[in-house]
């Protein structure tokens, strides 16, 4: 944050509370992602707010060392909204889950986005209700079977990212749960000012286990994921595939690189200002694509607070805080022992 | 109303030549009936006399012309005397229109005077006011006087210099009117031609002929009664009516929502807090957010959410964050904050919510008001999840409930219900204006450095209240959410015990704002006795009324006025035992009465209306007879 701000260590930013998570759950990873991440962000304990929903995600401000605001079901955005504005000082961090950002939750996250408050959201996605054991979610693809959905769910689900574009996001990007690069995307999230959206892809291993097992696996990731970069070429497959654009049909395909000679295979350069290349990255239907990682898109723009506090400004400049003034205003007459003058 | 003296007034016992007059505008609601009144009540506010009002207007902006259901009226009754209500009945009836005439016309006394604009009775709006024949023309208005104008006609003369279409200079009609209403009671036209030249500053042409219109109407006024004109079977004289006796101070009009959003505002500064204000629109809430919206240099920050949730939701984010959170709304949206309250209520931050309540359930009645939120006050969330209920009685009470409410909210770190109802929102009275340097202060202290014996985020103060550590302050960072609390560490803690004592901790530490406040006391009569009359809100007018007329007709009755409802204060019970019989009027089917027969086991009866009108005094008046007999 500045100069005087005190190096702290990972060790700084645990609490002394037990971590009630199932064991194995892909939130430890996540926690310890942002655990790692918070020192090499030079911000103050005391200036960072994690504000939670409801759901297992919703669990994290507890094992944060900072100020931390365990709410409602689907109404961070909302709190989070409340107290940036009463503070616009506090680094704000908002945890939430797929079923709470975007099912009870969804008009506040779509606000929230569009008015591009500054802070950090990361959507811990896992396609499941886990800590009301186990009900299909808005993101769950159609036929899954849960307790709710016993012939398989109906439904289409929702795209976090898509969604979060759709709702005007400067800063949308994607983690996995236990990568290694999850804490530089959560850099690039912090580093964004305005509200910067991450879908992180979560494993719940009791209710959902290993949904997203076909890209996040270890040992097939460099055929499943396009590691995105910014003013990188849009490689996967160690470098022997690319992304470029099909200028007939205006939409994406794979392209084989020769000898590593990605420019005359046409492969996009990631701009990561560029909104329509964010729009088809996030479209990119997985099994044809790569799922795309990391920082799909960032452009930011001035923030919902910075407006707020200096239109207050301006309409409270040169006007006294006189509350009798106030009282008097408009037309007032005095009434004395001898009646009313007029 | 409220600030007046009360000695000599009543109805059978007025000073000499002290009277008062009711009269009701009406009109369609295109006509600008809410803002003739609304002048006229400011002219009446200004030549001294006592005033209480009553706007009364459809749900829709602009229903289909000339329709009954889409009629405007405003009632304001004025006199030389204290007034308490808006009046049972009109003693003069401007009609714009059929339907305005058809709508209002049974309320008017026998003997009243109805002005009827002339020139809108044609066959299609009598059409639409489903008049067979013309009343003005069939004698069917013969018990009252009547006096017809071709108002449209003479608006549209009187504005033709000004080159305006026919249908903008149509819309000068209800200042040609309120020209011949100031002319009636000889009232200033100075107030409101300065009003009209500030509010139409970019537009002088239609300042100019609204002028010209509100001058035409009083020289109509002036001209009929010097040459004698007999216009149908009334007839115009001037009435004046005088000033009231009032305490001597400086005054000005208000409304319960100007009240209100003011006393946050004052309870703001008191606290010495910056207010966050979250709000989502509706009806008859909105007036709130809309005063608040332009006090910025009251470090006052509004936040228009995308909905009731989201406003109160903010508003606790605000209060963690450490401003003072304020939302409003009435009883549909109220319904939508409950989770949240649950949540102001376990994380023990200060919050005021206001309710401007409105007749429902649902969508209900939604201009229209009631009292019928009082269980969803008092009990409405779910888990035991007690909270400050406060409810002003007048506009002018609406300014000392809300800082009261401020008050209670910060000293006992809870979230308090204030509320307030469709009548007081949109009514107007003569206001005392209070010296701010009466008020007394209750600054807030935040808790800035470590306490000894390390952090307790719930460790209590002797009201009971834990500390407010705002986020930023070094050292003491700490999580608090909605799940059940260890005691004084805040800690999860779904214990069996841990419950039991949290739950009786906050329960308490509600019953203990019964500690500061002052004992309940009989607004009208005496301690014990045969009848008591037990109130709260808007319904003070006519209850106290009614029972000032009881009392000097030499009968035992007292009126009681109950501001905080709950905690209800300590004396409370003893008080009602004092009297054989205790009655409670209500704009609802008996909410108080069942809460103070759980409260204090004693037979309160019920005197219920729920019609979306406030109670008339004749109505409090068969009600205490009939509980005497």
């Amino acid at each position: 944050m500045n100069e005087m701000t005190k190096i702290t260590t990972l060790k700084d930013w645990e609490t002394d509370q037990e971590v009630r998570w199932c064991p194995g759950c892909g939130d430890y990873a996540i926690l310890k992602a942002v655990q790692r991440t918070m020192p090499d962000l030079g911000v103050r304990p005391e200036d960072t707010l994690f504000i939670s929903g409801i759901g297992c995600s919703s669990r994290f401000p507890y094992y944060m060392e900072t100020y931390g605001f365990h709410t409602i079901h689907g109404r961070a955005p909302a709190v989070a909204t409340g107290a940036k504005l009463a503070n616009p000082d506090l680094d704000v961090w908002i945890i939430t889950g797929d079923g709470d950002a975007l099912s009870i939750g969804g008009n506040h996250t779509m606000h929230l986005l569009r008015r591009n408050l500054d802070c950090q959201i990361m959507l811990f996605n896992n396609e499941i209700y886990g800590l009301t054991k186990g009900q299909y979610s808005p993101t769950s693809r159609v036929g899954t079977n849960t307790p709710s959905t016993p012939y398989g769910s109906v439904d289409r689900p929702a795209s976090p990212c898509a969604f979060a574009l759709g709702s005007g996001a400067r800063f949308i990007a994607r983690g996995i749960d236990v990568h290694k690069d999850l804490t530089n995307v959560l850099k690039a999230a912090h580093a964004h000012k305005g509200a910067a959206f991450i879908e992180i892809f979560q494993n719940c291993i009791v209710y959902n286990k290993d949904v997203f097992e076909e890209f996040a696996a270890k040992k097939t990731a460099a055929s499943t994921q396009l590691l995105l970069a910014d003013g990188e070429p849009m490689l996967f497959e160690k470098g022997e595939k690319g992304i470029t654009l099909d200028r007939e049909t205006l939409s994406l395909k794979v392209v084989d690189v020769v000898d590593g000679d990605w420019q005359a295979a046409n492969v996009i350069v990631h701009d990561v200002t560029n909104r329509s290349v964010a729009h088809m990255l996030i479209e990119m239907p997985f099994g044809e694509f790569p799922m795309a990682i990391g920082v799909l898109y960032d452009d930011p723009r001035p923030t919902f607070e910075a407006a707020v506090v200096e239109q207050n400004e301006q309409a409270a400049e040169g006007k006294k805080p006189d509350l009798q003034a106030l009282l008097n205003k408009g037309q007032t007459w005095t009434v004395t022992e001898d009646g009313p003058e007029l | 109303m409220a600030t007046a003296l009360k000695q000599d007034d009543s109805d059978n016992n007025q000073p000499e030549g002290a009277e008062n007059v009711v009269v009701r505008f009406a009109g369609d609601s295109g006509d600008g009936m809410q803002l003739t009144g609304g002048q006229f009540t400011l002219s009446t506010a200004l030549a001294g006399s006592d005033l209480a009002t009553f706007p009364d207007f459809p749900a829709e902006i602009r229903a289909p012309q000339g329709t009954l259901f889409g009629v405007s009226a405003f009632q304001i009754n004025f006199g030389s005397r204290a007034i308490e209500t808006a009046g049972d009945q009109p003693d003069v009836l401007i009609a714009m229109n059929p339907a305005a005439l058809k709508t209002n016309v049974d309320a008017l006394r026998d003997g009243g005077l109805i002005i009827a604009d002339e020139g809108e009775f044609g066959k299609r709006n009598l059409d639409k006011a489903k008049y067979e024949n013309n009343p003005l023309e069939d004698g069917s208005l013969a018990k009252w006087q009547l006096l017809k104008l071709d108002i449209s006609a003479l608006t549209l003369e009187a504005v033709k210099p000004f080159g305006l279409g026919n249908k903008e200079a149509l819309r000068c009609k209800n200042m040609w009117t309120l020209g011949l209403a100031l002319w009636m009671f000889e009232r200033e036209r100075q107030p409101i031609i300065d009003w009209l030249k500030g509010k139409f500053a970019k537009l002088p042409d239609v300042a100019d002929a609204n002028i010209a219109a509100l001058n035409a109407g009083h020289a109509y006024g002036e001209t009929a009664e010097l040459s004698g004109d007999g216009l149908g079977s009334g007839h115009l004289t001037t009435r004046k009516v005088g000033a009231a006796p009032s305490a001597p101070g400086e005054y000005r009009t208000v409304t319960g929502a100007e009240a209100l959003s003011l006393g946050l505002v004052a309870g703001a500064q008191l606290a010495d807090l910056p207010m966050f204000f979250g709000g989502y629109p509706i009806t008859p809430a909105s007036a709130i957010l809309h005063h608040l919206s332009r006090l910025k240099e009251f470090g006052v920050t509004t936040f228009q959410a995308e909905d009731e949730i989201a406003a109160i939701a903010a508003a606790i984010g605000a209060s963690y964050a450490g401003k003072l959170g304020i939302t409003s709304s009435s009883g549909p949206g109220i319904a939508l904050k409950g989770e949240a309250m649950g949540l102001a209520i376990m994380t023990e931050l200060p919050l005021v919510i206001v309710n401007s309540q409105r007749g429902g359930p649902s969508t209900g009645l939604p201009t229209k008001t009631e009292q019928s939120d009082l269980y969803q006050a008092i009990y409405g969330r779910n888990g035991d999840a007690p909270m400050p209920v406060i409810a002003a009685r007048s506009p002018g009470d609406a300014f000392e409930c809300a800082i009261e409410a401020v008050r209670i909210a910060v000293q006992y770190m809870t979230p308090v219900m204030l509320l307030t109802d469709g009548y007081i929102a949109n009514a107007a009275e003569p206001w005392k204006i209070p010296d701010v340097a009466s008020l007394e202060p209750f600054p807030t202290s935040f808790m800035d450095k470590m306490p000894e014996g390390g952090l307790k985020p719930y460790a209590r103060d002797e009201k009971l209240a834990r500390p407010w550590i705002k986020p930023g302050t070094p050292e003491l960072m700490h999580r608090i959410g909605g799940i059940e609390k260890g005691i004084d560490t805040g800690h999860i803690d779904y214990g069996a015990a841990n419950h039991q004592q949290m739950t009786e901790i906050r329960r308490d530490k509600v019953l203990g704002v019964a500690d500061s406040i002052p004992d309940q006391d009989v607004a009208l009569g005496k301690t014990g006795g045969k009848l008591a009359v037990v109130g709260w809100g808007s319904t003070f007018g006519p209850i106290h009324q009614a029972v000032r007329r009881a009392v000097e007709a030499g009968k035992d009755v007292s009126h009681i006025h109950v501001r905080n409802v709950w905690p209800m204060p300590k004396n409370m019970g003893e008080l009602l035992k004092s009297y054989d019989r205790v009655i409670v009027p209500e704009m609802n089917t008996g909410q108080l009465k069942t809460v103070l027969r759980d409260q204090y086991l004693v037979d309160a009866r019920p005197v219920n209306k729920v019609s979306g009108q406030p109670f008339t005094i004749a109505e409090i008046d068969a009600a205490i007879e009939e509980n005497l007999s």
